[in-house]
């Protein structure tokens, strides 16, 4: 038996969310996967707690807004410390269709890595994103491949599996805003495996990207910097 | 004495005691208002001893004094600057800690809430 968690972090995904734990509970996975899901409410401003309260999932109600990392690890920490085996990373704006969760599971299960990441680029099909934040992806891309000496094209993909080191890394170290590519040096620093798989993203459906036009130039700096710093940090 | 003199000593001792007073009544913490009573001393030092500041500035080799007011201070300044930007990423590592405990504490007390609820 494996138990999954699967942890999704919401800023003011009232909209989204319900459709999204209804879709996961449709789920069909092989026998011995035990799914349990949890959202994590980062503060948000509109009723996403209420609306999360209502569903059979477990809620991780935040209260202080910790941004996207310290979500994530918040739901980490709660894996650590109830001992799943596996924990998924999943958007709460249904960017992240739950049916490609089989294809994660499958690619772990193939090559046993400790981070598996979804990628929209390997296979091109699906929601591509605009130009802009290809480019950046492509500079990402590049500088994944300078600091870890490997080739992840999707390095800013939110959809990720952890398994049980990556969770208790995770737990201990997780980068607070634009979390993705840095933890990628983090966790190859670390000597983790990590194993892309081609995913099918949809475009979203409400809510903001924690990425946008307006901050992007911020964001390359501020992640540039903050892969250099884990490159030259000491696990 | 000039009357530069006056001023400084009135604003620095001013400044002293507006220290003082902030850490009597708690506002500001002992370890935080090290640097700015060390420094207000300073000030009134040189305020009183006119010739100190003259004596410093051939010291260090520096033609005006008042050069070496700026640099002094300007240098101190950033130093200090830096050491709040330490302490805010202290606070901030710690309130992340402090949410997330928090947030891991909710869902034990609902899973003991419902443990104890009556049938």
């Amino acid at each position: 038996m494996m138990n999954i968690l699967i942890i999704i972090p919401c800023f003011n995904e009232q909209a989204s969310l319900p459709g999204l734990i209804s879709d996961l509970g449709n789920l069909k996975l092989p026998e011995k996967y035990n799914v349990s899901v949890c959202v994590v409410n980062d503060c948000s401003t509109d009723d996403t707690r209420q609306v999360a309260k209502k569903l059979d999932v477990i809620l991780i109600d935040l209260p202080v807004n910790l941004g996207i990392g310290g979500a994530v690890q918040s739901g980490l920490k709660y894996a650590l410390l109830n001992n799943y085996d596996l924990a998924v990373q999943m958007d709460g704006d249904g960017q992240h269709p739950p049916a490609e969760l089989q294809k994660m599971i499958a690619c772990y299960e193939e090559t046993g890595a400790s981070l598996v990441i979804g990628s929209r680029f390997i296979v091109k099909e699906g929601f591509q994103s605009s130009f802009l934040r290809r480019l950046g992806i492509t500079y990402f891309h590049w500088l994944n491949k300078f600091f870890t000496g490997k080739s992840i094209y999707d390095s800013t993909s939110g959809f990720r599996l952890f398994d049980k080191k990556a969770i208790q890394l995770g737990a201990r170290y997780y980068p607070d805003d634009y979390p993705e590519p840095e933890s990628l040096v983090f966790f190859s620093k670390a000597g983790l495996a990590i194993k892309e798989t081609p995913v099918v993203m949809v475009h979203r459906n409400g809510g903001q990207s924690s990425i946008r036009s307006f901050t992007s130039f911020y964001y390359c700096v501020k992640v540039t910097l903050a892969m250099f710093f884990s490159f030259i940090r000491k696990p | 004495m000039l009357r530069i003199q006056i001023i400084t000593i009135i604003a620095s001792v001013a400044f002293l005691f507006l220290v003082f007073r902030m850490v009597v009544k708690g506002r500001l913490r002992e370890e935080y208002s090290i640097i700015w009573l060390l420094f207000t001393g300073i000030l009134v030092t040189f305020s009183f001893w006119e010739k100190g500041l003259l004596l410093v500035s051939n010291l260090f080799g520096v033609y005006l004094p008042a050069n070496l007011v700026f640099t002094i201070s300007i240098f101190i300044a950033l130093v200090y600057l830096l050491h709040l930007s330490v302490v805010a990423s202290k606070l901030q590592k710690q309130n992340k800690l402090l949410a997330q405990e928090m947030a891991l504490m909710k869902i034990e007390i609902e899973k003991l809430k419902e443990e104890i609820k009556p049938e």
